[in-house]
């Protein structure tokens, strides 16, 4: 009866995601028909949380199982297709659909190195990862490690990089739906992180991978629709042409045009390749961040779930096209968004500044004159105090940050609430899906590689399964009470996830499948090397600029546009030691992240990691015993697609 | 062809494949970008060329890639019976 319900929902997976697609359609016109009515904005917005976390949960625990293999892949019976979708989603964070825009905004041509490190990095998925993990059959990255190296040292050694990458990552997903709530549907912060904390263990606890699988194709879809509608208006409301990934190559045009009225040096301009980023550094992190997304547990472990070795590498190509509509629309949003700044802003008398600049100065997202843009008596006090201010708001005096770009197109479009209202159900999808993944990942690798395989062999599948859920519940209520303490810090360490994975755990990966001579001893050395290198350049140069100095022989990082170094350390060595010896520093420290080797930015720091981890690996290797004949049959094994799988669960 | 000679030309192909896959992926992940304030001169679509291969051109050759590998390697696979399904 349960198996034939669920080859029936497998066979009509385009009919129920259709039905699906039309209904949220249909309730986000229901919603616009309330506003018109007089409904207040934040009834409006909380049924928008209230309908889709709704339907998320209904999905969870619709897929709720007791079968082992259900719950971590999902009973390998995820279409290519679907398995796209699921992985865009799971892909797609908090960060992606909020921040990315603000960033191209911010940086101009140099921030797509996180557009095309965040895209390419999949080329690397297909080819030389996933299609092969996805032959040798495990539940977890680090199972595989512990198959292909021998044991325990490699699993416990994956596991720390697992969790390391993992842990902040899952922490600022939930900081981000604390975010979204507070400043789009006006909860306050704590609720909108417990809100979360609910919304994700509904979707995760009862059905594990079969459950977060189907409910993340229902985020993607919603995701996607809430990103693309508010600047496909925008778009067509200045072009008459619905598709701003095309039109806005003119709005690059005006900007240059505007740039040029108003002083901006063509060095500095918006298109101007490597003027915040020199090209070491811009290409260090293209690397660094394609390399990472190859890497990350969460994402792999999505590649297990298909039926077949042909399947997972069709799903990673579908998974790059459903991203890359997200992606490539971003960079849109950054211009048009500079576009209104720089004709509706910039330039204006303080007294005719558009409603949008106090709507999000209330929230913190704007500043003019050094405070937030509360209100017209604020900025002009505030510009009144700077010496031969003239009472036009100039480029200098303006500050807008990141996140505030995706969150205030609607409104600078002039588009009624419910669209706000759509961008914040999308940005909660995007969280959310992500927050899925990632704790999924995470507890798995408690529950399956250190309980199951480490702890208690022979539990039970009904013992394992308990356990299982138990820990992704503790997993999850310790990384919402991290959350719930705002840790800009931590938040601020994501973006070191790719360069520890990336060094941590692609060349094990890598070279496990490629080489057949790469020992465990060498595999085990590599992950550690690989991975502690990155972490203490990381660590260092935030933390222990100091110390770096002194005794890891780093020096000031140079400004890419003139050359100099950023920082005279010397000089503050020698004046204020106090503050040059200072253990370990605050990000408002002078040379917080603004000291390091060949001028490399901390965020690049998997460049040094990298090749130290595959040198470790393949010196080491040499000089201990060649893995044996049996070990390099299964490494064929895993090369072909032909045959059974080359690690078999125990069926649950 | 044996069995041995067999498994060895899929995976020698399997690699030639994948070889070519990261050659394509390292020009246009790294190799173009590099001329990218020379591409800016020339505009296409409207953009100046350098910044649309970063914010799209790059990704189209990524996404048509994959597509192509998962046909070509299904190909190499089937072609010495090595395919799921043989």
């Amino acid at each position: 009866m349960a198996t034939e319900a669920k080859a029936d929902f497998t066979s009509n997976l385009g009919r129920i995601y259709t039905i699906y697609t039309g209904g949220f359609i249909a309730f986000v016109i229901f919603i616009a028909i309330l506003e018109r009515v007089g409904v207040p904005n934040h009834i409006l917005g909380y049924l928008f949380v209230a309908f889709t976390i709704g339907v998320y949960a209904a999905i969870g625990i619709l897929s709720r199982t007791m079968q082992v293999d259900e719950y971590y892949v999902a009973g390998r019976k995820v279409p290519s297709f679907y398995n796209g979708m699921a992985t865009a989603a799971d892909w797609m964070s908090a960060a992606s659909f909020i921040g990315m825009a603000g960033t191209l905004y911010l940086l101009g041509y140099d921030g797509l190195a996180f557009i095309l490190g965040w895209t390419g990095g999949y080329v690397l998925v297909a080819t030389l990862i996933a299609p092969y993990l996805r032959k040798f059959g495990c539940y977890t990255v680090p199972d595989f490690l512990a198959f292909r190296f021998g044991g325990n040292a490699a699993r416990i050694a994956g596991i720390v990089v697992l969790m390391s990458c993992s842990f902040t990552y899952v922490v600022a997903q939930i900081v981000g739906t604390g975010l979204i709530g507070a400043r789009l549907l006006g909860m306050s912060f704590e609720l909108a992180v417990f809100v979360g904390l609910v919304g994700i263990l509904v979707c995760s606890m009862l059905g594990g991978m079969r459950a977060v699988t189907w409910t993340q194709v229902a985020q993607y879809i919603v995701l996607i629709i809430a990103y693309l509608v508010p600047v496909v208006i925008l778009s067509t409301q200045k072009f008459g042409i619905p598709i701003p990934q095309l039109t806005y190559g003119t709005v690059l045009s005006e900007i240059q045009i505007r740039e040029a009225a108003l002083g901006v040096a063509a060095s500095a301009s918006h298109i101007t390749p490597f003027a915040r980023y020199d090209p070491l550094n811009f290409f260090a992190l293209v690397l660094c961040l394609m390399v990472g997304t190859a890497s990350l547990p969460h994402v792999l472990m999505r590649y297990f779930t298909t039926p077949s070795v042909r399947e997972a590498r069709q799903s990673v190509a579908w998974t790059l096209l459903f991203i890359f509509i997200l992606y490539f629309t971003a960079p849109a949003y950054a211009a048009f968004a500079k576009l209104e700044v720089f004709e509706n802003v910039i330039g204006k008398p303080l007294g005719q500044l558009p409603g949008w600049v106090y709507s999000y100065g209330k929230i913190g997202l704007v500043q003019i004159c050094g405070v937030n843009a509360v209100d017209v008596a604020s900025i002009t006090a505030a510009c009144g105090r700077i010496a031969g201010h003239t009472g036009v708001l100039g480029l200098a005096n303006f500050s807008i940050q990141a996140d505030a770009i995706v969150i205030a197109t609607p409104e600078i479009a002039g588009l009624p609430y419910v669209v706000s209202g759509l961008v914040a159900a999308g940005g909660l999808a995007a969280a959310l899906s992500t927050a899925d993944g990632l704790l999924l990942a995470i507890a798995n690798a408690l529950s399956h590689d250190v309980y199951s395989r480490m702890i208690n062999k022979n539990a039970p599948v009904a013992k394992k399964l308990v356990i299982a859920r138990a820990l992704l519940v503790i997993v999850a209520i310790l990384a919402a009470w991290v959350a719930s303490g705002r840790p800009a810090d931590i938040v601020a360490m994501v973006a070191w996830a790719f360069s520890l994975a990336a060094a941590g755990l692609f060349p094990a990966l890598v070279m496990g499948i490629w080489s057949k001579k790469t020992t465990s001893a060498g595999a085990v050395a590599g992950i550690w090397a690989g991975f502690l290198t990155t972490l203490v350049y990381l660590v260092v140069t935030r933390y222990f600029p100091g110390f770096g100095v002194d005794y890891l022989g780093m020096y000031s990082n140079v400004s890419p546009t003139t050359g100099r170094a950023l920082v005279d350390i010397a000089k503050i060595k020698a004046e204020t030691p106090q503050i040059f010896n200072q253990g370990m520093v605050l990000v408002s420290h002078p040379l917080a992240s603004r000291v390091g080797w060949f001028n490399v930015a901390n965020i690049s720091a998997g460049l040094f990691g990298m090749p130290v981890g595959f040198l470790t690996m393949i010196i080491v290797s040499k000089f201990t015993t060649a893995p044996s004949t049996e070990m390099q049959n299964f490494i064929d094994d895993i090369r072909r697609p032909r045959g059974e799988a080359v690690m078999i669960e125990k069926a649950g | 062809m044996s069995e041995p000679s067999k498994v060895q030309a899929h995976w020698a192909e399997t690699q030639r494949l994948t070889y070519i896959m990261i050659g394509i992926w390292a020009f246009f992940s790294f190799f173009i970008h590099m001329f990218a304030p020379t591409l800016n001169g020339i505009k296409f679509l409207g953009f100046p060329l350098g910044f649309y291969m970063a914010a799209q051109g790059s990704l189209i050759v990524f996404v048509a890639q994959l597509f192509w590998f998962s046909k070509a390697q299904d190909d190499v696979d089937r072609k010495y019976g090595m395919a799921e399904d043989d």
